[in-house]
Parts: C-alpha cells; sequence; structure tokens
C-alpha cells in the first residue's frame, strides 16, 4: 500500500462543486498499483463522479475485500473511513454496516476474485437482500497480487499470460446480478471514462443495490494476445447500449441529441439519468430483455456495456425490515432498554 | 416376588418420560414439570433429544428436588415408558425398586419387565381411542391424559395443574376446557384403578420462592435487548437458533417505536456463519451493538473475522452455545468444549475475551455485559453457554436491571473531541491500558477518518511492515488483554467448613452438580475450597486459589481437560497440581460423577508417607 504521502497542495484557482469541495478533497493516498493499471483508472472515475455529485467526502463508508482491487480504496476520498476486511466478505461486512447506520453512502469495491470466487455466495446474498450500496467489481480475470492465476470470471479458452488456456467456464456477474433482483445492474470499461462516471453517479444515487462490473485489464498478467479482458480486445468487442447523463437537482435535460434517442429515467430521490440510446430497441426497465440481450451478444463475442437495468422504484434491506429513520447506531440505552419494570412482569410471567 | 422395597420418596425423586418425537409429548411433560413447581418444589427439568423432527427417541427427564440441586442426578425412579422403540432400554435404566408407567393397552409379555420394579399399566390408547374419534387429537390428549393419572399416582394437587393449563390456554376456552378433561379422565382412570399414591409423591412446599423458571438461551437473548443490541446476523444452528429466535420475539415486544411502529432492530438470517459474523463486525465497525449465536462448527467458520475483530479491533458478541464436537459431533447433546477454539481463535497470536455463565440469570447479566466490554475493550467477546443451559428450562434468581445504567460505549472520539485538536490515533495508547480510541465513520469531513485493515499497522493506522512497528501494536494488545482481567466477572470462592488442602476449579452448567457434590463429598469427611471461574483472562485470585492449596481439581465436560490447559498455559502452573475432572459423553455432568471421582482420588492420596511407615 502507500508508503509516500501525497503533497496536499493545489492550483488555488481549482474549480469547486456546489459545497465548495475541489476535486483534490475527493483524492486518497498514491496508489501503489503497477503503472496504468485499469483499476487507478476506476479510481479517478469514482473521485470524478464524487466530486460531480457534490457528496460530502466524510459521508461515504468505503468497503472492500482483499486483492488489488480491494486496496483502492486507500486511493480515494482520503476523509472517508474505509475497511480493508476480510478475502471475499466485502458483502457481509457493508450490509452490517448499511444496518447500523442507513444515512452513509456505501461504496463496495471487490474484484473478480474476491466477488466471483470466494466471496461468490456473499455477492449473490448482498444483492437478494436488496443492500442499499453501489457494488463495483473491478474486473480483470486475473489473481494480480498472486501473480497471474486465471479467476473464475476468466472466459473459456482465454490464455494466461504463462501460455496456460483456460478451459473452465466463465462466471458473467452481470447475468448473476440480473437473476438474483439487482434494482440497478450496468457493465462498463475501466478506458471508458466517459461512459463510467455517470454510471457510478447514478449507481450512487440509486436507492438498493446497484451492481456495476467494470472490466479493468491487469496491465502485468492479463493484457496479452489471447486475453479477452485486454485493453484491445475489450475495445474491439464493446457494444454499449447506451451512454448516460445525471443530472441531480432542477436543471434541465440538455437537448443536443436527436428526439426519440434519449430515454429519460426518473430516480427514487429525484435524479434522472437521461440515457442516450445507441441501441434503439434496448429497454432498460426489462429484466428479462436484458438477460436475452446480454446472452444473445455473449453468443456473438460482444461485450455489452452501459446501464443494462434500473428499476427506479426499488426498495431495499431497511425497507423490508421497517427500520426506524433514526440511524441504529445512534440510539442510546433510552431508546433501547425496555427497563426494570418491564423486567418485572416478564419475571412474573416465568413463575 | 421381589425382595426389593418400592422406593419411597417425598419431592426427592426423577421421572423420566420416553416419547417419540414430534408426538406433541413436550408440552404436556413441560407442563407436568410447571405444576410441581406450583407446589412450591423445586424441579430441573433436561431435554435429551435427537437431532432429528420426527420419529426418533425423544426423553424429557424431570428431576424433583426439595433440597434445589438442579443439577442432572442420574438414574431414574420412575420411568413413563411411551416409546417402544427404546423400551428394552428404558426398563433397564429404572433404580431397583422404581416404577414403570406404560401404556397397557397391548399385553406384554412378563419378560419384558423387571422383578424389582413396579409395573404401573394404564390402558390410555383404549382410553383415549374410546373418547376421541380424530387422530391428532388422540395423539395430543394421550399426552394430557397420562399426565392425568401421574397426577393421581404422585399426589399432585389437580387444581394447581388446571390453573396451569388455564394460563396456557387463556382465551381459548375450547381448547382449555377439553385439556381439563383429558386430565381428569386419566386421574379418575388412576383413581378408580390403581394404588393412589405410589411411593414417590410431591408434598407441598415453600422452595421455590421468587425464583423464575426460564431457558438459558432465552435469557441470553432478553439480556441482548436490554444491552442495547441492535444488529443480530445468525444462522440457524442446534443448540443455538432459539437465541436468535428468542431475540426476535423479545424485540417484537420491547423494540418498536411507539409512535412509527418501526423497528429498533435489525435482524438478519445469513446464509452462512461467515456472512453473521461479517454482518456483526461491519455493524459494530460502524458504531451499532451487533451480536450473532452459534455453536461449535459455526465458531470453525468464524475464525478468520475473529482474528480480524481482534487485529483490527473491532467490537463482536457471540454467543457460543457449546454442543458435543469434533466436527458435527453430537449435535443435540452438550459439552464444554470449545474453551481453547473460543480463548485462541484464528491464526496468528490471539487471545479473546470468555465469559462463563452458570444459569439462565448469568447469562441474561452476562449477556449484557458482554456489549460493554466489546465496546470498550474492542475486540470480541464469547459468551459461552452450552446446551444444558441453553436449552433446558431452569429455575433461578429473577432478572435485574438497574434503571440507571448507562451503556459503555468504550473509547470513541466525537467531532468536537476532534474539534478541540485532539490527537487522533486509531492504534494509539493514549492512556496505558492498552485501548486506544476510534472514530465512527462519517464522524468529521476532514478528521478522524482512518483505513481499517487487517494487515499491520502504525500507531496512526498507516500501512506498516516494519517489524518494531509491528511488536507494538501485539505488545500493545497484550497489555490491553491484561486491562481486561479486571473488567471481566471475577472468579467466586467459597470455603470449606474446615481449612483444606484440597480446592475445585469449576465453571458454567457444572455448577449446580457441583455445589451438590460438595455436599455429598463433605459428608463423606472430603472437605474442598472451591472457585467458580466466570471469565478468561483470569483473574489473578484464580493463580492465588492454586497456590493456596496442595491439588486443585478441575471439573469440566470435554475431553482434553480445556480450561485446566488455559490455565496452565496462561498462569504456568505446574501441571501436576491440577488434577483433571472429566465428564465428556454429551449427557449434562451429575453431582454422583464429580463426587466419585473426587473422592477416588482423595482415597488414592490417603496412602502412608514412606518414611511414616518405616519408622
Amino acid at each position: 500500500m502507500t508508503y509516500i504521502a501525497k503533497p496536499k497542495f493545489h492550483h488555488p484557482g481549482l474549480k469547486k462543486n456546489e459545497l465548495g469541495y475541489t476535486h483534490r478533497d475527493y483524492e486518497g493516498k498514491i496508489s501503489t498499483l503497477c503503472a496504468g493499471c485499469g483499476h487507478d483508472s476506476i479510481t479517478a472515475s469514482i473521485i470524478e463522479a464524487c466530486y460531480e455529485l457534490s457528496i460530502e467526502p466524510h459521508r461515504v463508508a468505503k468497503i472492500s475485500g482483499i486483492g488489488c482491487s480491494s486496496k483502492t480504496p486507500d486511493y480515494f476520498l482520503g476523509n472517508s473511513h474505509g475497511f480493508n476486511s476480510v478475502h471475499g466478505r466485502m458483502p457481509s461486512v457493508l450490509t452490517g454496516a448499511n444496518l447500523a447506520n442507513r444515512d452513509l453512502i456505501y461504496l463496495g469495491v471487490s474484484g473478480d476474485g474476491d466477488s466471483a470466487s470466494i466471496g461468490f455466495g456473499q455477492f449473490a446474498h448482498s444483492i437478494r437482500r436488496a443492500v442499499n450500496m453501489t457494488y463495483i467489481v473491478e474486473n480483470n480475470g486475473v489473481y494480480g497480487l498472486t501473480k497471474g492465476q486465471f479467476s473464475a470470471t476468466a472466459d473459456r479458452g482465454s490464455k494466461s499470460k504463462k501460455g496456460v488456456t483456460n478451459t473452465d467456464n466463465a462466471i458473467d456477474l452481470v447475468a448473476i446480478a440480473l437473476q438474483l433482483g439487482a434494482t440497478f445492474v450496468a457493465r462498463s470499461f475501466s478506458g471508458d471514462k466517459t461512459q463510467l462516471v455517470p454510471l457510478i453517479a447514478a449507481a450512487i444515487r440509486h436507492k438498493g443495490a446497484s451492481f456495476i462490473d467494470v472490466i479493468s485489464p491487469c496491465i502485468a498478467f492479463n493484457n496479452h494476445a489471447g486475453s479477452t479482458k485486454s485493453f484491445d480486445y475489450v475495445r474491439e468487442h464493446n457494444d454499449a447500449v447506451n451512454r448516460l447523463d445525471v443530472l441531480v437537482g432542477r436543471e434541465p435535460i440538455s437537448v443536443d441529441y436527436a428526439p426519440g434517442t434519449v430515454q429519460v429515467v426518473e430516480q427514487h430521490d429525484g435524479t434522472r439519468l437521461a440515457l442516450r440510446k445507441l441501441d434503439a430497441d434496448y429497454d432498460p426497465h426489462d429484466r428479462l430483455g436484458a438477460q436475452t440481450f446480454l446472452q444473445k451478444h455473449a453468443a456473438k463475442g460482444q461485450i455489452v456495456t452501459g446501464l443494462l437495468y434500473v428499476d427506479p422504484d426499488a426498495e431495499d434491506l431497511h425497507t423490508h425490515l421497517d427500520t426506524v429513520e433514526t440511524p441504529l447506531n445512534t440510539l442510546d440505552e433510552k431508546a433501547l432498554c425496555p427497563g426494570s419494570a418491564v423486567l418485572d412482569r416478564i419475571n412474573a410471567s416465568l413463575r | 416376588m421381589s425382595v426389593q422395597s418400592p422406593i419411597s420418596s417425598v419431592n426427592d425423586f426423577v421421572v423420566r418420560f420416553a416419547n417419540v418425537n414430534g408426538s406433541g409429548s413436550a408440552s404436556a411433560n413441560e407442563l407436568f414439570a410447571r405444576s410441581i413447581l406450583r407446589h412450591g418444589v423445586p424441579v430441573s427439568p433436561r431435554n435429551i433429544f435427537p437431532s432429528n423432527i420426527q420419529g426418533l427417541p425423544t426423553w424429557y427427564e424431570v428431576r424433583v428436588t426439595e433440597d434445589g440441586h438442579l443439577g442432572a442426578r442420574g438414574g431414574v425412579d420412575l420411568m413413563v415408558a411411551m416409546n417402544p422403540q427404546t423400551w428394552d432400554k428404558d426398563v433397564a435404566s429404572i433404580e431397583p425398586g422404581g416404577y414403570l408407567f406404560y401404556d397397557s393397552t397391548k399385553p406384554m409379555p412378563t419378560s419384558k419387565f423387571r422383578e424389582d420394579i413396579t409395573v404401573i399399566g394404564v390402558p390410555l390408547t383404549a382410553i383415549t381411542n374410546s373418547t376421541y374419534t380424530d387422530p391428532r387429537q388422540r395423539q395430543l390428549f394421550k399426552n394430557i391424559i397420562y399426565l392425568g393419572a401421574l397426577c393421581a399416582l404422585l399426589d399432585l394437587d389437580p387444581k394447581l395443574v388446571e390453573q396451569l393449563i388455564g394460563e396456557q390456554y387463556k382465551g381459548k376456552e375450547k381448547l382449555l376446557s377439553s385439556n381439563v378433561h383429558a386430565l381428569h379422565l386419566g386421574r379418575d382412570w388412576a383413581l378408580q384403578n390403581l394404588k393412589c399414591p405410589i411411593g414417590l409423591r410431591v408434598k407441598k412446599s415453600d422452595k421455590v420462592g421468587d425464583r423464575i423458571f426460564v431457558e438459558g438461551n432465552s435469557a441470553a437473548a432478553l439480556g441482548a435487548v436490554y444491552g442495547g443490541a441492535t444488529v443480530c446476523a445468525w444462522y440457524p444452528i442446534t443448540p443455538s437458533s432459539s437465541v436468535a429466535e428468542a431475540f426476535t420475539s423479545h424485540c417484537k415486544k420491547y423494540r418498536h417505536d411507539p409512535e412509527t411502529g418501526k423497528a429498533k432492530y435489525a435482524i438478519v438470517q445469513g446464509e452462512d456463519e461467515l456472512a453473521s459474523i461479517g454482518i456483526v463486525i461491519g455493524a459494530s465497525w460502524n458504531g451499532a451493538r451487533a451480536f450473532t449465536a452459534t455453536s461449535g462448527p459455526g465458531i470453525s467458520l468464524m475464525t478468520e473475522f475473529i482474528g480480524l475483530s481482534y487485529f483490527a479491533e473491532i467490537p463482536a458478541v457471540i454467543m457460543n452455545i457449546q454442543r458435543a464436537g469434533p466436527s458435527t459431533g453430537m449435535p443435540t447433546r452438550t459439552q464444554q468444549c470449545d474453551v481453547i477454539a473460543c480463548a485462541y481463535a484464528s491464526h496468528g497470536d490471539t487471545k479473546h475475551v470468555l465469559l462463563f455463565p452458570e444459569d439462565p440469570a448469568e447469562a441474561f447479566e452476562f449477556a449484557a455485559a458482554a456489549f460493554d466490554l466489546a465496546e470498550r475493550l474492542q475486540t470480541t467477546i464469547f459468551l459461552m453457554l452450552d446446551l444444558d443451559i441453553g436449552m433446558n428450562h431452569r429455575l433461578c434468581r429473577p432478572l435485574k436491571w438497574d434503571d440507571a445504567k448507562q451503556y459503555d460505549r468504550g473509547k470513541v472520539m466525537t467531532a468536537e473531541m476532534l474539534e478541540e485538536g485532539r490527537d487522533f490515533g486509531r492504534y494509539l495508547d493514549v492512556d496505558g491500558d492498552g485501548i486506544p480510541y476510534r472514530t465512527y465513520p462519517g464522524t468529521h469531513p476532514t478528521k478522524g477518518s482512518y483505513f481499517t485493515r487487517g494487515t499491520s499497522r502504525d500507531r496512526y493506522a498507516r500501512y506498516s511492515e516494519e517489524g518494531a512497528v509491528y511488536a507494538d501494536n501485539m505488545q500493545r494488545l497484550v497489555r490491553k488483554f491484561e486491562t481486561a482481567q479486571d473488567m471481566v466477572p471475577r472468579p467466586l470462592q467459597a470455603n470449606a467448613a474446615k481449612p483444606t488442602k484440597y480446592g475445585v476449579l469449576y465453571f458454567g452448567s457444572t455448577s449446580p452438580a457441583m455445589d451438590e457434590a460438595i455436599g455429598i463429598l463433605e459428608a463423606r469427611g472430603h472437605q474442598l475450597d472451591r472457585m467458580r471461574i466466570r471469565a478468561f483472562p483470569f483473574h489473578s485470585s484464580v493463580a492465588s486459589f492454586i497456590a493456596d492449596h496442595d491439588f486443585v481439581y478441575v471439573v469440566e465436560q470435554n475431553r482434553d481437560a480445556q480450561l485446566r490447559q488455559l490455565i496452565v498455559n496462561e498462569n504456568g502452573i505446574d501441571p501436576v497440581r491440577l488434577v483433571p475432572i472429566l465428564h465428556y459423553d454429551g449427557t449434562p455432568i451429575t453431582a454422583r460423577f464429580i463426587a466419585n471421582a473426587i473422592a477416588d482420588h482423595q482415597d488414592h492420596l490417603k496412602v502412608t508417607p514412606l518414611r511414616k511407615a518405616v519408622t
């Protein structure tokens, strides 16, 4: 992780967002990942999305598992609490944290090893429980920290750097998330910031389980010919269904696009998502359609990116548990302890 | 004819019901135990049940004990044999001079009985079938009919039983009257056809006092409600599931906002024990009081997270309702076999706080206290119950709560403190007690955030692989554990009437059997000082107790003398001076077992010293 402190000074004329924070206020420590790592681009996109949404940086809780991707929360939102927890267990830790304080924003950062292998169960169950979170998988199809073993998202037939061919079927986390009932499902590419930043912003504003699979080539172990997660391969096979603009507040929707190609989705909190449709037939409200679309394109060797599904009326775990509006971690003995008079009655009922 | 005279005893005997699992006998049997309590006579019931829902044998044992011996006694004076599958074994287990109660509808060959016992046949099926036509009713009321017959045989006051039935079916008049009717069917038949009462009798007394009758798991769950737990994550496992279920039902009654009706708690049934403890760790990291309840196999699964809780210093409360291990072991049998697994859970150098309640009253108190300790010490606290305390109704003192009590939320740095310019180092020992300050996520826009990790870090939570930095942190964790020693419940000591060179250490559910054994041993001329350990780390008085005696027996319910190992290891005691007394067949330990084992050892010690023999 980071050994070098990042200098705090910055240009006095740096642009400020609505809350008066500059871009720098959303940064973290200097990354110790390999130069050119796709994960660092995702970090930059998270910073950008939080800046644009004018989120108070300390109101975000960043939670991760173990692996290259899970190290990244140290590299953004330096004034937020971060938790680099246990391999594959980010979803449960995030669920607990969310139950304790429903007022914070929960950002779960994970990798393909962390979420599709050791943590596949926790990934699935946090999604089916509808935890209000933004779950980002930085997907490179490879174990980077342990030097290049295949992960469960590596495509069948793809070649490792050492020349080994993967014979196991790949897990498509997007397909699984759709099946499990995630209410915001997207895929993007670390090299496509224009697409990724608004997707992260929209996911953060979504009240429910948001899942984004970000293909993020591993510069050291998975960027060679024969890999299906390399920069070149993803660029060639990327099929974006839409481009997104996130509109917070009351500004009018920009009208740069030809009528009929912009679809506006209003989320629960008033945020409007303006979808520039690249594929005219694509309907992001149709879960079944999204699943079919995904499978059809996968069969053709295409990687579908964009906002694949969104349910603007999503519910979350707190709704299901009908918990009080006040965060549970602020309740004191007055609110929680039934007291001695009740205990006397309980004693009497046990005689 | 037998020369053995029938056992004659008032308010001191053991009744065992042999039933088929799922036959609806449990509520009738519990009613039997409760009615004796209503006579002012203490009882100690125990469920002996299989890992099965329907069909396998199950037993319910009621020890009637005017003297208040609440441990298991061993032996059976009256067997209510309702299960043909276990007939031979059940009949064989009756004490000489004891009684056998059975359904005599179908004639049994005399070879199926014993000559030294009194056989009492009641045609239960015949009575039931002539009264009821519905098969379900036949099954359920048969149980109440045998209860009625026992009423006559043991001289129970039918009014007290009726009163209990009345409380149970309050507002359900039809059920109430049909149950009372069935009770009298059985009672009247017995009075008309049998010699009542038999040698075993219940006589009204006043030995119950204000004590309550409750299961340890329910009391522990109530302790969690009183202790301010707001998040509970769990995965079903016998014998712990009833903790989470009781917590749910207590919360439904006492934890809803009176105005909005909304819940001041969150309960999640996890997909496994890993998720359960993960949720607990996440919630505690974020400042809520959280717990999970599990048993041995769950502890094994949770150990990676327990290590994180220790090293990253995150509070957690784990209730471990112990059952016989290893592996799946005997899921429905009791043991105290996870002492070492919990004390040193997880890889690397770790140590954890364990609390050992003796009964439901202490389970309630310790459960509530566990949340204060977890937040004060910022680590995992284990509440070590077992199946014997957890899943059986136990007579115990009433639960108490001091309304002036405030929760100890531990060292938490607030936005105001940060604003004042207080130096915040997440792992900085500012007070010399090894306990650092923490901040909750979201506290302050620019101060007090830190990155929590299971990797090594310095006092300001910055990643570090420096040897000295790592060792400094590990030393502080030792200091913190020393601090814990004076915060956890202290051991309780009781000395023998006369000064003695011998002592005994014990803990948890062994308590009632131990107390009774002391009386038996004293009667046989063996004097013993005793100390009940209530927590780990051990208070310094444990070491001095051992130092004050030549030999100290360590009584526990596991094969490997785990508490003894822990004492030897942590206090550097010469193992020779700690004599293990071990019971581990899955049944609850008895006073007879302890007394015999200690007396045997004492007798061996009484060899004449060589020098004396020569001179």
